[in-house]
């Protein structure tokens, strides 16, 4: 087994990205992701592979755009404002079926925001991460070693799916420090027969489009998308259940809340309340199957989020409104506390006993 | 189970997030699960940095250090902020030749060591804060010297080597306070 070592999950995810084959990485400077791009100017020349660092977050989506038309692992990454900038790139990736790893380590918006660690993208991700009918997976780790094993995983799905993946964290997540071990994972390329990386007179050449200026061809391909899109909701989603199986109040909560939220479940627990927690790793698609199964016999969720409470919706149309669902959040920068959380368990609690 | 949620607080430039890092490569040789997390931004340059450290048998949950039951507090803002967040029983580690606040609590064990006046006595000028470590190591017994030792060796990087003896004398004489 690898040695275990400290790392920032900033740098943790750069590392398995090259690791996972990553050559192409497109960037530019944003608080709290900048590790990422220092660590990958650090390390890319090394490994023959290409950092370069854009004239601004268009340029490097865009890059990402022409990398991957051609084939190659390509990633970028930035917060909550450069990630608004990118979303016409990301739609274009859509368009044109490309597969690549995007990276939104988000800090509290709307607008230029603050730094601080926040979850408030979390309807541009699942819902609009670009214009037109569109969907890209999202990945929520909850751990430096889970990003770590997502970021694998992630451009292995983008590659068999054809679209993008974006690893959602926040500024908990990349600024921390855990230990980490890297798999040993062998990459074998994928076979890219799509790829417009030159035909050298012995096929047809390649194009990478989104444009289609024939409505039916469109809304043909946009239905063909859609299939995929129904495949990927049937087997790809992702969640762990913790303390679920006799929960009276279920939390359901994600990346860096889910950790508060597993600290106050545990001081639940321990004070005779039966709490359990449900967290979704991939966001869209969106865990339904695994969150009704962990709320069969709740009398109570409670939704926790840094953010107004994006996700609350998701839950209630999961579980069809059929039991009251709560919300805890803090938004801005505001990191919610486990005493919090376990006070809210034990009002909610208080109030279905009566 | 022993279990330690750590607030390290001073002004950026003290080695606030060094010694924190240290602890949380100890916690990590001695197989436990660990969290290191910085306060991170404008406030770095100058202004207070802390970092919260968490070692424990089981996952971290919060890697936010909200109720420490170890504060070392190595300027007055960051002692004011903090002191009243520790959890009774805890440990407070002072570098008094910093930290001038009269405000004290009768219930957590209390250590004022004047590290800093120390350090320059010393020829340990700038690692005050390994000596307040070690007077952590002392008070808590967190971990064991020897394990320090290799996680002093795991943070210090080859081209600084020549700074590891330095470093561990600093601790010593933290423990000896």
């Amino acid at each position: 087994m690898a040695e275990r070592i400290l790392m920032k999950g900033n740098e943790a995810i750069a590392e398995a990205a090259i690791r996972a084959g990553c050559r192409h990485f497109f960037g530019y400077p944003i608080t709290p992701q900048t590790e990422v791009s220092a660590y990958m100017a650090k390390r890319m020349p090394k490994v023959g592979g290409c950092f370069l660092q854009a004239e601004s977050e268009i340029a490097a989506i865009n890059m990402v755009v022409g990398a991957a038309a051609a084939g190659v692992r390509a990633m970028t990454s930035s917060s909550s404002p450069g990630i608004s900038l990118k979303t016409e790139g990301i739609s274009y990736l859509i368009g044109c079926d490309l597969p690549c790893v995007i990276l939104n380590i988000q800090r509290g918006g709307p607008g230029l925001g603050g730094i601080q660690p926040s979850q408030a993208d979390y309807n541009q991700a699942t819902k609009a991460p670009g214009h037109g009918d569109a969907h890209i997976l999202v990945f929520a780790p909850a751990t430096v070693q889970e990003m770590v094993t997502c970021i694998f995983d992630m451009f292995d799905l983008a590659e068999k799916y054809r679209m993008p993946a974006m690893l959602l964290g926040d500024g908990l997540l990349g600024q921390m420090m855990e230990p980490v071990e890297f798999p040993d994972i062998q990459i074998t390329p994928t076979e890219k027969p799509w790829a417009t990386c030159g035909h050298q007179n012995k096929r047809k050449h390649n194009i990478a489009n989104s444009l289609y200026l024939q409505p039916d061809q469109l809304e043909q391909k946009n239905r063909e998308r859609f299939q995929r899109y129904a495949q990927i909701q049937a087997t790809e989603t992702r969640a762990e259940s913790f303390e679920t199986e006799d929960c009276d109040v279920l939390v359901v909560a994600y990346g860096a809340s889910s950790r508060i939220a597993r600290s106050a479940v545990m001081t639940a627990r321990a004070q005779g309340l039966k709490a359990g927690l449900l967290r979704p790793i991939t966001l869209w698609p969106f865990p339904k199957e695994e969150l009704r199964k962990a709320a069969q016999t709740a009398k109570n969720v409670l939704v926790v989020e840094m953010s107004m409470g994006q996700m609350v919706e998701d839950v209630k149309l999961a579980l069809e409104f059929s039991k009251p669902i709560h919300f805890l959040g803090h938004t801005g920068g505001v990191v919610p506390t486990p005493a919090e959380v376990l006070n809210q368990l034990k009002t909610i609690a208080g109030g279905a006993a009566q | 189970m022993a279990s330690y949620n750590m607030l390290f607080a001073g002004f950026g430039g003290q080695g606030i997030l060094f010694s924190g890092k240290v602890v949380a490569y100890a916690g990590l040789i001695d197989g436990k699960e660990v969290s290191w997390l910085p306060s991170y931004g404008p406030e770095m340059r100058g202004g207070t940095a802390n970092c919260s450290v968490c070692i424990s048998d089981m996952p971290i949950g919060s890697p936010l250090v909200t109720e420490p039951d170890v504060l070392i507090a190595m300027n007055n803002p960051s002692y004011d902020k903090f002191i009243d967040t520790v959890k009774p029983g805890g440990v407070v580690i002072i570098d008094s030749s910093l930290v001038t606040s009269s405000k004290r609590r009768e219930d957590v064990r209390f250590y004022e060591v004047p590290a800093t006046a120390l350090s320059n006595e010393h020829h340990l000028e700038g690692i005050a804060n390994m000596i307040l470590l070690g007077k952590l190591l002392e008070s808590t017994g967190f971990t064991s010297m020897d394990t320090v030792e290799k996680a002093v060796q795991k943070c210090v990087p080859a081209s600084k080597s020549h700074l590891l003896e330095h470093n561990l004398r600093a601790i010593r004489l933290g423990m000896e306070q």
